[in-house]
């Protein structure tokens, strides 16, 4: 028989230490153990997996021969977005978040030992607070769309209504989650939008709000990349009706937009992963949803919250979890909604984004990005075929481009992009099929002027079949 | 190893940090954003006029701060941080804080990975489309059930698919009216209730038999053409393995009702046991737990549900699927019941979850299982020696496997210090805090501990001694456990109604400042 093998990551798997232990114990073997279970639940024979790679050279080659079949924006130019968007990530930020301390934790821990954690956390809390101009924050959700689903939930029990209005112009994934969260009790109904503008249709909400209305939720910037300007009107019909408004929101439009909150937002939801998150194939998402720090909304919160108080040390602070009965934790099915493990590291990193920007580095990201953007489109209309003004609003970082006079699909548009090392923008042809042919494009701070000329000149060059 | 020592001179650092508002300094600047060049900002002119007025931005209070000291704060709130690859982490039971290797943190960082963009055409992405197709394959295994999604993006959130599921299952048989009622037991997780009762199910709660396993006369009284499924863990929280699961899930099925396994702890169950032998439909693993990935101080996290091949239909789009050339993105779910996260789940996750299990294999995963076992039942024969200490259900003939609820209610009535107490002292000697239990404590003064496979022998016996020493303590000077921790980051809260009463509570600094004054 081989000898048996030691594991690195099993320090009890030396044989003489774990005959020692089973000596100890008083028995010959695991099975003595696993004897509890009966014979004919147990999995016989050795499981087919493939066969390890057992050093961590061997390990490293191979995930990193997987992964090299992979390209990335960093290679490549990406004007890729619509829910996961590409911006600089400092140095001080991944420093943080890979430390064993933080990476590591977990939820267990109080607030003595695990101070800093608490600590953190709290802060995150406070500056999205203060970007959205809200007073109360919960954990980090599983991401946006989570966070919507829970502000409408929220809003339904507080005015114990039953239905939901959402702007047209939502995100369809994001969608897809609110409308499983709402069931069954919850009716989710989409709002029309002007094709031209891409602005909430007043009219069409007037007409359908009434006392069944728990909330009326609209993004801005919304996913279509233009800027709803009619917060104020929309959250006056909201509140006229009784209902709650809430507003999604791109943190990273928040140096030079209004914070919702200003605009009569009740709640604010949104993601944190433009705040420091790399992009990770849609895995660097983490949701925040906030309120005014009332008991009405924070009753309702399903999440933890994570709250400043003071220790028995004069002048010490010390943290611990706000109301906590309210809970699943607490109070199992009677608690609201559920909670579990969701993204908190991610939430620290924002914290450390936001702490390094502050608000001049966030007055400068926006107009940075709008500067660019206009440029960009600048470029684009000059090619022939191509529109940038589907939607005639003002927009953030994202913006819809129409190929339908150029006689080629965004899919043809896009495969042919990858040969300039560009990734082209989202084909949202099936999603807003009365756009025709047309991709949302994003820009941030990572484009320069020369990777905006080399779209130009590439899609230039598609579209006259070069 | 060297030789067990308590660590009575341990001293976690105390920073005194400040709030990171009372450190700023007008003007000052954490990092600079790059700026368009000039040609650009010409040509755009002045874009931020297109803003309406009442829409732009007025003040925005954040703090202003140069680099170095973001930097230093932030660091030295780490060194407030008992992380698990810091500390002797057996403390959290439930949780399985098991070592998660530096390598995978490394792969994950690789831009191939970090740069991704999830929209990317599916050409660009084969390498991630086949690290997750083939980690499929490896829980398909582990769990004998047909198919698994990664979207969920935590064991709750998987516990969530599985009542989208189980709802989506009812709807599809036009049923869902008559069949709303979920049964669980109280010693699974909380969230095998929650999940359900936030689907739009009636939640019904067994209780234990004297042994300490589910009642399975009251799951009898409780079936009925009313029960959609039931959602059990076993071993439940208290680390004993049901030997008559199966016939639980016999009973469900015999009046046509679904059978959800919670394996948010599988780990001492790689190779030894599985859902599918046990006749489960579905099951769910916490990836993050049973698969070494990092806790993440609660998140990111990943749980993947598994299920039987006749769900696959509901499953939340897209999973992964491949044609034997190209690996893609699968939406072909007809009857799927939507989504739980937006794009395609916590990849970070799977890729580390995945080198993990490829670094270990299957008799790798089998040491683990084993290893595991065997470290709690050498340490639970250590504790229970220990004055004041007991488990629950103490001699019902029964082995514990991965972990063991133990109480110190003797402990409590001897000398006043209960578990929170105890808990408490103990990262006085550089332990993290302990899991009690969820809630309700049906085991008094309740301590959960999991000592998976990669606590040393001297783990085990260091956290031994520490529990050893409190206890001591507690008999001959209480006051210093009662007073606990001392050594610690913080000391303890002096008001824990503040944080029940709005008039005091703040989650944020604002509002803080504005309820408490800004000293």
């Amino acid at each position: 028989m081989s000898k048996p093998i030691v594991y690195p990551y099993i320090p009890n798997s030396v044989p003489e230490e774990k005959q020692k232990l089973l000596k100890e114990i008083g028995i010959d073997s695991v099975e003595d153990i696993f004897k509890e279970i009966p014979d004919h639940l147990r999995f016989k024979g050795k499981m087919n997996i493939p066969e390890p790679f057992l050093s961590e050279y061997e390990l490293r080659r191979h995930v990193e021969g997987l992964l090299a079949k992979n390209k990335n924006c960093k290679d490549y130019i990406n004007f890729l977005g619509a829910g996961t968007w590409q911006h600089y990530v400092p140095s001080v930020v991944d420093e943080i978040i890979s430390r064993d301390e933080f990476l590591t934790a977990y939820v267990v821990g109080d607030a003595q030992g695990d101070h800093g954690k608490w600590q953190a956390l709290f802060e995150s809390a406070s500056m999205i607070g203060e970007m959205v101009g809200m007073e109360a924050v919960n954990k980090p959700t599983y991401d946006w769309a989570n966070a919507i689903a829970i502000a409408c939930r929220m809003a339904a029990r507080m005015t114990g209504r039953r239905e939901i209005f959402v702007a047209g112009t939502i995100s369809p994934g994001r969608l897809s989650v609110v409308k499983n969260y709402c069931k069954p009790e919850i009716k989710v109904e989409l709002l029309k939008y002007d094709k031209e503008t891409g602005l909430l249709d007043l009219t069409d909400l007037k007409a359908r709000i009434s006392s069944n209305t728990g909330a009326v939720y609209f993004e801005n910037p919304s996913y279509l990349g233009f800027i709803e300007t009619q917060g104020e009107e929309i959250a006056k019909i909201a509140h006229d009706n009784g209902a709650e408004l809430i507003v999604g929101v791109d943190p990273s439009s928040l140096g030079i937009l209004a914070a919702p909150a200003d605009y009569g937002a009740d709640l604010v939801v949104g993601d944190y992963q433009p705040l420091g998150l790399h992009m990770q194939w849609g895995g660097g998402l983490a949701g925040f949803v906030c309120s005014r720090d009332d008991k009405r909304y924070v009753a309702e919160y399903p999440g933890l919250l994570y709250g400043i108080t003071t220790s028995v040390k004069e002048g010490e602070y010390c943290f611990g979890e706000v109301f906590f009965e309210r809970t699943s934790y607490a109070s199992r099915e009677k608690g609201k909604d559920f909670i579990g493990t969701t993204t908190a590291l991610w939430g620290i990193a924002a914290g450390v984004y936001m702490a390094l920007m502050g608000p001049q580095g966030f007055r400068d990201l926006g107009e940075g990005i709008m500067q660019r953007v206009a440029y960009a489109k600048g470029l684009l209309a000059k090619i022939k075929g191509v529109k940038v003004d589907v939607i005639k609003s003002p927009v953030f970082k994202e913006f819809v481009v129409n190929f339908d006079d150029t006689g080629m699909t965004v899919g043809q548009i896009n495969k042919a992009l990858l040969d300039h090392k560009i990734f082209g923008g989202k084909d949202i042809s099936q999603e807003f099929p009365e756009y025709g042919q047309s991709a949302l494009y994003c820009i941030t701070e990572v484009h320069t002027r020369e990777d905006l000329k080399k779209l130009a000149t590439a899609l230039e060059q598609i579209v006259k079949g070069l | 190893m060297g030789v067990v020592k308590i660590k009575k001179d341990f001293h976690e650092a105390r920073w005194c940090e400040p709030i990171i508002y009372e450190m700023s300094t007008p003007g000052q600047r954490g990092i600079l954003v790059p700026m368009p060049d000039d040609e650009v900002k010409e040509a755009a002119g002045d874009v931020l006029s297109a803003i309406p007025a009442n829409l732009r931005r007025k003040e925005l209070n954040l703090p202003e701060m140069d680099q170095k000291h973001v930097l230093q704060h932030y660091i030295r709130l780490t060194q407030e941080t008992l992380g698990a690859n810091l500390t002797n982490d057996i403390s959290e039971g439930t949780c399985t804080m098991k070592y998660n290797p530096r390598v995978n943190e490394d792969l994950a960082a690789n831009p191939n990975f970090a740069e991704v963009h999830p929209l990317q055409d599916e050409e660009t992405v084969q390498g991630i489309l086949e690290i997750h197709y083939k980690f499929e394959q490896i829980i398909k295994e582990i769990s004998g059930l047909d198919r698994v999604t990664f979207q969920p993006g935590g064991g709750n959130h998987a516990v969530y698919t599985a009542a989208s599921v189980v709802r989506a299952y009812w709807e599809s048989k036009g049923e869902l009216d008559k069949r709303d009622e979920v049964i669980t037991t109280i010693f699974s997780h909380p969230c095998d209730a929650a999940t359900p009762a936030t689907a739009g199910f009636k939640i019904i709660t067994l209780y234990p038999d004297k042994d300490g396993f589910p009642d399975i006369e009251a799951l009898k009284a409780a079936v009925s053409e009313r029960t959609a499924a039931i959602f059990m863990t076993n071993p439940e929280d208290i680390g004993l393995y049901n030997p008559r699961v199966d016939e639980f899930v016999k009973i469900v099925h015999s009046v046509g009702g679904l059978c959800f396994y919670d394996q948010a702890n599988a780990n001492a169950f790689l190779g030894v046991a599985r859902a599918k032998e046990a006749g489960f439909d579905m099951c769910h693993f916490n990836v993050h737990k049973t698969f070494g990935t990092p806790h993440g101080s609660s998140g990111p996290a990943n749980g993947a549900f598994c299920c039987k091949e006749e769900f696959a239909k509901f499953l939340p789009v897209p999973t992964v699927g491949f044609d034997g050339k190209k690996y893609f993105l699968d939406f072909n779910h007809p009857e799927s019941f939507g989504k739980v996260r937006d794009f395609w789940g916590t990849a970070g996750v799977i890729l580390r979850a995945y080198a993990w299990t490829m670094m270990l294999g299957a008799e790798g995963l089998r040491e683990c299982a084993d290893i595991s076992v065997i470290n709690n039942n050498y340490f639970e024969k250590k504790l229970l020696t220990i004055p004041g200490l007991s488990e629950c259900f103490a001699g019902n003939g029964h082995r514990r496997q991965e972990q063991v609820r133990y109480s110190w209610e003797k402990l409590k009535e001897d000398t006043g210090v209960g578990t929170v107490e105890v808990a408490n002292r103990a990262v006085d000697y550089g332990i993290p805090h302990y899991w009690f239990s969820h809630h309700p404590w049906e085991i008094p003064e309740p301590m959960t501990l999991e000592p998976c496979e990669t606590y040393s022998k001297d783990d085990l016996d260091e956290y031994y001694e520490v529990l050893k020493q409190v206890s001591k303590e507690a008999y001959e000077t209480p006051e210093i456990v009662i007073n606990a921790p001392h050594k610690a980051a913080a000391h303890k809260r002096n008001d824990e109604a503040a944080l029940d009463d709005p008039e005091k509570w703040a989650t944020t600094w604002k509002a803080y400042v504005r309820k408490h004054g800004n000293k």
